[in-house]
């Protein structure tokens, strides 16, 4: 977990809906196995930034490097393929389907069984299919979703959601994985557990992860660094205890008064 | 171990086959009702792979009878076509076999030229284009004469019997559950449930849409060329909009994503359909209301209404029976 190589690397990215700055003149790193927290204000542009990374949307001007490689312009799934991965605001479970089914969807671009052999269920296949199978299993253990691994997805309340859809994330096998507000909607309790998860995954997938989140102790609890934005426009970056001490930071969560007083 | 459970589907299969057969050789069922069996069917293919379409992959097809018709003119046109230049040349039938499966090519390739265009769009287009589409290709078969033009396709041998159309339609469903139960049909079904989603955890999309699309026209095509050998004639009225929408209705009722509830719906309304045009004309001449068999559709818009208002699950939802799941070893 050296820290000199980007994993992620922006260079001037701004992106524009029409006339509206949602996104502007970003340049930062991201460091190899960090926790690195994105925050700011409702409307300041993180989810935009997420959008950008994944390939939603192309950014108006700017490089995303992912590993040396500029990713502006891929389809978001080949995206995937190189090595992001995604939860999202508010869910995308694939609601209709088995928890099994939610992740192992994910692991099907590594699938090599071709749609003939899947036609005909070919002993290859079957292997695959199987082996695809066990490593589910794994990480439905790693997220306590044992019990419910073969119930329909909308059946599962909030909580087992939001760590499904990590499950999923995960099984794309990521090297950078994007956590869009994973605390959300959670009591002290659950957004604790997350925070270990969240460490536990780091740890053990040897991944980096790129937060972004609204709960301040969250945040601070978590993240190694931390970007603040608002309007599109960056106003601190840095450990996290440093940052929430900046009069701009405060300025934007609290207003001026608040501030000044 | 599981090589000696006969799969289930096997069984239920044998079973259909074997007391449907036994009818026929008993002389319980009479021509009319093995023509009935023989189109429910090829129905059965047909709204099953629409089902592939529109309930699995979630896109919106209005033209699926389009493809039929590709395959029922390509075989067709095929099958008369060495049936003149040598009559006895299908001993075997196997310039049959070969016919029907150019149909499905036929169909396939037409499927791949509308599909990837307009399935790269999201939204209600692909209902656009189909709908165009299956009006096209009616138009363009009513206009060429070397296969009739309005007259039909006439003198088609006939090739469709029983045991080849079950052979086909069984065969067709084993490989429809094998891909639906498959991790490319998780990938299918997936973008049913969220596009987005489904591209975030790496699927491409728009290819296992123009597979799905390619997929469900290649078996549509199939089954047209088996229709056209069953009823030796491929005619464009066979295959417009009326037709389309019946399958439709059929995917609707039976359930969408739900390929157990394709094969009942498509069994119970071609019945029904027949029921009707009995009921109808019963109606007519023994009663005297002044009503004619276009009727049919009245009432099954009206179900299909109802369906809309109170069952929008449709007789299955997306369950499937136990003989079509494939069981999996549970680690």
């Amino acid at each position: 977990m050296s820290e000199t190589t980007p994993v992620l690397s922006i260079q001037g990215m701004s992106h524009y809906f029409g006339g509206l700055k949602a996104v502007s003149d970003f340049t930062f790193d991201v460091p190899e196995g960090v926790i690195y927290g994105l925050i700011g204000p409702n409307g300041s542009g993180k989810t935009t930034t997420f959008n950008l990374i994944t390939g939603i949307y192309t950014p108006t001007q700017g490089k995303i490097l992912f590993q040396g490689e500029n990713i502006v312009g891929m389809k978001p799934f080949r995206i995937v393929h190189k090595g992001i991965a995604r939860t999202f605001q508010n869910l995308r479970i694939f609601s209709n389907l088995t928890v099994v089914d939610n992740i192992r969807v994910a692991r099907h671009f590594t699938t090599k069984s071709g749609i003939f052999s899947s036609f005909l269920r070919l002993p290859g296949f079957k292997k695959e299919t199987e082996q695809v199978m066990e490593e589910t299993m794994e990480l439905i253990k790693l997220m306590n979703l044992e019990k419910r691994a073969f119930e329909i997805a909308k059946n599962l309340p909030y909580g087992e959601l939001r760590r499904l859809e990590v499950a999923r994330a995960l099984a794309t096998k990521p090297k950078l994985i994007l956590l869009d507000e994973p605390a959300a909607g959670m009591n002290p309790k659950e957004t604790e557990d997350l925070m270990n998860l969240v460490r536990r995954v780091r740890d053990e997938f040897k991944v980096t992860i790129f937060l972004i989140e609204h709960h301040m102790k969250f945040v601070t609890g978590i993240c190694e660094r931390v970007k603040v934005i608002d309007f599109g426009e960056t106003i601190a970056e840095g450990k996290p205890e440093d940052v929430v001490k900046d009069v701009k930071v405060l300025e934007a969560y609290l207003g001026r008064k608040a501030v000044v007083c | 171990m599981d090589k000696l459970k006969l799969p289930k589907l096997l069984i239920a299969g044998a079973i259909f086959y074997v007391v449907v057969q036994a009818l026929i050789l008993t002389g319980v069922l009479n021509g009319y009702f093995v023509v009935i069996i023989n189109r429910s069917l090829i129905f059965v293919i047909l709204a099953a792979t629409l089902n592939l379409i529109n309930g699995i992959t979630g896109q919106f097809s209005l033209g699926h009878m389009g493809f039929a018709a590709v395959g029922a003119y390509v075989s067709g046109t095929f099958t008369t076509l060495l049936f003149h230049l040598s009559p006895h040349a299908f001993g075997d039938n196997l310039g049959f076999l070969a016919a029907i499966i150019a149909g499905g090519i036929g169909a396939a390739i037409v499927g791949f030229l509308i599909g990837f265009p307009s399935l790269r769009l999201k939204g209600d287009y692909l209902a656009i284009v189909t709908l165009g589409f299956g009006e096209i290709i009616r138009t363009i078969l009513n206009n060429i004469a070397y296969v009739g033009g309005p007259r039909g396709l006439l003198g088609i041998p006939k090739f469709s019997g029983f045991t080849i159309i079950f052979l086909f339609t069984f065969f067709t469903i084993v490989l429809l559950r094998n891909l639906v139960q498959s991790s490319h049909g998780r990938a299918m079904l997936s973008i049913r449930e969220n596009e987005l989603a489904s591209e975030l955890a790496g699927v491409d999309t728009t290819r296992y849409k123009v597979l799905g699309f390619v997929i469900g026209a290649f078996f549509a095509g199939i089954a047209g060329g088996l229709l056209a050998h069953l009823l030796q004639i491929a005619h464009p009225t066979q295959y417009g909009f009326y037709a389309s929408s019946i399958l439709l209705i059929m995917v609707y009722a039976g359930g969408m994503g739900s390929l157990t509830g394709s094969i009942i719906a498509a069994f119970s309304l071609t019945f029904a359909t027949e029921g009707l045009r009995v009921g109808i004309d019963w109606l007519r001449d023994s009663v005297g209301i002044p009503i004619g068999t276009e009727w049919t559709m009245v009432i099954y818009a009206l179900l299909l209404i109802f369906i809309m208002l109170f069952k929008t699950e449709g007789f299955m939802g997306m369950r499937e029976s136990k003989i079509l799941i494939i069981e999996e070893k549970h680690v």
